[in-house]
C-alpha cells in the first residue's frame, strides 16, 4: 500500500503538471478575479476568503480526472482491483495521493495569494487551517466523482457537473471559517462542522467510490 | 400469492399501467383544472399580497413534488440495488426529468412571486439556494444516465449517485441555513394548524397539490412505459443485426 502511494506521488511528480498545474491555475484565477473586480483593496479584502476558497476548489476540480483515468487507460486499475488489497483502501490511497499533490500545495500557497488579495492580517492562519481541514474532503469527494466517470470517453465536463453540488457544504463551511477568521470573530463552529464533513466523507465515501468503481470495471 | 413484486415484470407492468393510465390522466387533468381555476378565480385576494398570492397554487405543489420526486428516485434506486428489478431503475430514470422540471417551475414561479413581494427576482436565501443545488443534482443525475452506454452499468452508477446525492443534499440544506438566514416564509402547510395558510386558500391549494401529484404519477408511469418500450426496441434491433 505504501508502494502504491509512493508510485502515485512519483508519477504525479514526473509526469509533469501534477504539483505545478493546480498551483499555477490557482495563481491565474486569483489574478483574474483581482483584474475583474478592480484594484480597490477594501473590496478585495472583503471577498478574499471566499475567492481563495473557490479558487482552491476549482484547482482541485481541475486535477480530478487524473486520479483514476490514466490508470484505467493503461489497465493498471484492473490489476489494482484484483490485488489482495480491498478496493476501498486503494480508493482512499488514491484520494490521499491526490490530496498530497494538489490539496497540500494549495494550503501552503493560499496565504501567499492572500497577500495578493489584501487579506486582513488575522485571516492568514484561519484560511490555511480551514483549507487544511477542508481539502481532504474535496479530494475524497473528487475521487468518488472520478470513479463514477472513469469509463466515459469525455468525462471531464460531466465530472465537474456531478462533483460541484457535492462540494457545496465544504465550500460554505470553509469559506465561512476563513471569513470569520479574517474579521476576527470566533471560528470554532464552522471549523468543527467542516471537520465533521471531512471525517464523514473519509469514513463513508470510499465505500461508495469502491462500489462505483467495481461497476465500472465489470 | 399476489405480491407487489409481480409488477416488477415489465410485461405485467405495461399491462397494468395501460389500464390505469387513462383514468389517471383524466383524473389529474380534472383535479388540476378544478384546483387552479378555483384558486385563480374564486379565492379572495390576500390583504397584504394582493393577487400575487395566487401563484401559490403553482409554486407550492411544484416545490413539494420537486423534493418528493427525488425521494421516489432514492427509493426506486434502493430497490434496484437490492432486488435488481429493471422497472424500478427505469422508473427512477423516468422521474428525474419530471422532478427537474418541477424544480424549475418552483424556482421560476418563486422568482415571479419574489419580484413584487421582496423587490428582487433572486436572493441567496437558504430555501432558494437549496433548490438551486437540488436542480444541479437533477442535471448531474440525468447527464450521467445519458452518458453511460450500458444500461445496467448506468442504472448502478446513477443509483449510487442518487444515494450519495441525497446525503449531500440534506447536508447542503443545513449548510445553507447556517450560511444565511433568509427571506423565505415558513411552511405553508403543516400538521400544526397555526402555521397553515388561511382556510380560503387552503382547500384549493390541497386540490391543486392533488392534481400535481396525479400528474406526476401519470407522467412517471408514461415515461417508464416509454423507457421499457425503447429498451425492447433496442433489444430487437440488436437481435436483427446479429442475424
Amino acid at each position: 500500500m505504501r508502494a502504491l502511494l509512493l508510485r502515485d506521488l512519483r508519477l504525479a511528480l514526473r509526469a509533469g503538471g501534477g504539483f505545478g498545474l493546480g498551483l499555477a491555475f490557482y495563481l491565474v484565477l486569483v489574478a483574474l478575479v483581482a483584474f475583474g473586480i478592480g484594484p480597490q483593496n477594501t473590496l478585495l479584502a472583503r471577498v478574499a476568503p471566499g475567492i481563495l476558497w473557490v479558487g482552491a476548489l476549482l484547482a482541485c476540480l481541475l486535477s480530478l480526472d487524473r486520479i483514476l483515468a490514466l490508470d484505467y487507460e493503461d489497465g493498471s486499475l484492473d490489476l489494482l482491483a484484483t490485488a489482495p488489497v480491498p478496493l476501498e483502501a486503494i480508493v482512499t490511497l488514491k484520494a490521499l495521493a491526490h490530496w498530497i499533490t494538489t490539496g497540500l500545495p494549495l494550503v501552503l500557497a493560499a496565504p501567499l495569494l492572500g497577500v495578493l488579495m489584501a487579506l486582513p492580517g488575522p485571516g492568514y492562519p484561519w484560511l490555511a487551517l480551514s483549507l487544511l481541514i477542508g481539502t481532504p474532503a474535496l479530494s475524497t469527494i473528487g475521487t468518488f466523482g472520478a470513479a463514477l466517470t472513469v469509463g466515459l470517453k469525455r468525462g471531464g465536463l460531466l465530472l465537474s457537473l456531478l462533483v460541484l453540488p457535492l462540494y457545496v457544504p465544504t465550500l460554505i463551511f470553509g469559506a465561512e471559517a476563513a471569513r470569520r477568521g479574517a474579521e476576527g470573530l470566533s471560528t470554532a463552529t464552522p471549523l468543527l462542522l467542516l471537520g465533521g464533513i471531512t471525517c464523514g466523507t473519509i469514513a463513508l465515501l470510499p465505500f461508495a467510490s469502491a462500489a462505483v468503481l467495481r461497476v465500472n470495471l465489470r | 400469492m399476489a405480491s407487489i413484486w409481480q409488477y416488477a415484470n415489465p410485461k405485467k407492468f405495461i399491462e397494468t399501467s395501460d389500464k390505469v393510465l387513462p383514468a389517471l390522466a383524466v383524473a389529474s387533468g380534472v383535479t388540476l383544472v378544478v384546483g387552479l381555476v378555483w384558486g385563480f378565480f374564486f379565492t379572495p385576494e390576500d390583504y397584504r399580497q394582493g393577487s400575487t398570492v395566487k401563484i401559490i397554487y403553482l409554486h407550492v405543489p411544484a416545490a413539494l413534488l420537486a423534493i418528493n420526486a427525488w425521494l421516489m428516485m432514492l427509493v426506486a434506486s434502493l430497490i434496484w440495488l437490492v432486488r435488481r428489478h429493471h422497472v424500478s431503475a427505469l422508473a427512477a430514470r423516468a422521474a428525474a426529468p419530471v422532478g427537474a422540471t418541477m424544480t424549475l417551475i418552483a424556482l421560476a414561479t418563486g422568482a415571479i412571486w419574489g419580484q413584487p413581494m421582496w423587490g428582487t427576482w433572486w436572493v441567496w436565501d437558504p430555501r432558494l439556494t437549496s433548490f438551486l443545488i437540488l436542480f444541479l443534482f437533477y442535471l448531474g443525475y440525468i447527464a450521467l444516465w445519458s452518458a453511460v452506454e450500458d444500461d445496467d452499468t448506468a442504472a448502478d452508477l446513477t443509483a449510487i449517485l442518487c444515494m450519495v446525492g441525497s446525503v449531500f443534499a440534506v447536508l447542503s440544506r443545513y449548510a445553507v441555513l447556517f450560511w444565511n438566514q433568509g427571506l423565505h416564509q415558513g411552511a405553508s402547510l403543516s400538521m400544526d394548524a397555526e402555521e397553515n395558510v388561511a382556510d380560503v386558500f387552503y382547500w384549493p391549494l390541497l386540490v391543486s397539490i392533488g392534481g400535481f401529484v396525479l400528474l406526476f404519477l401519470a407522467l412517471v408511469l408514461l415515461r417508464t412505459q416509454t423507457e421499457i418500450r425503447a429498451r425492447r426496441m433496442r433489444a430487437l434491433t440488436t437481435r436483427e443485426r446479429m442475424q
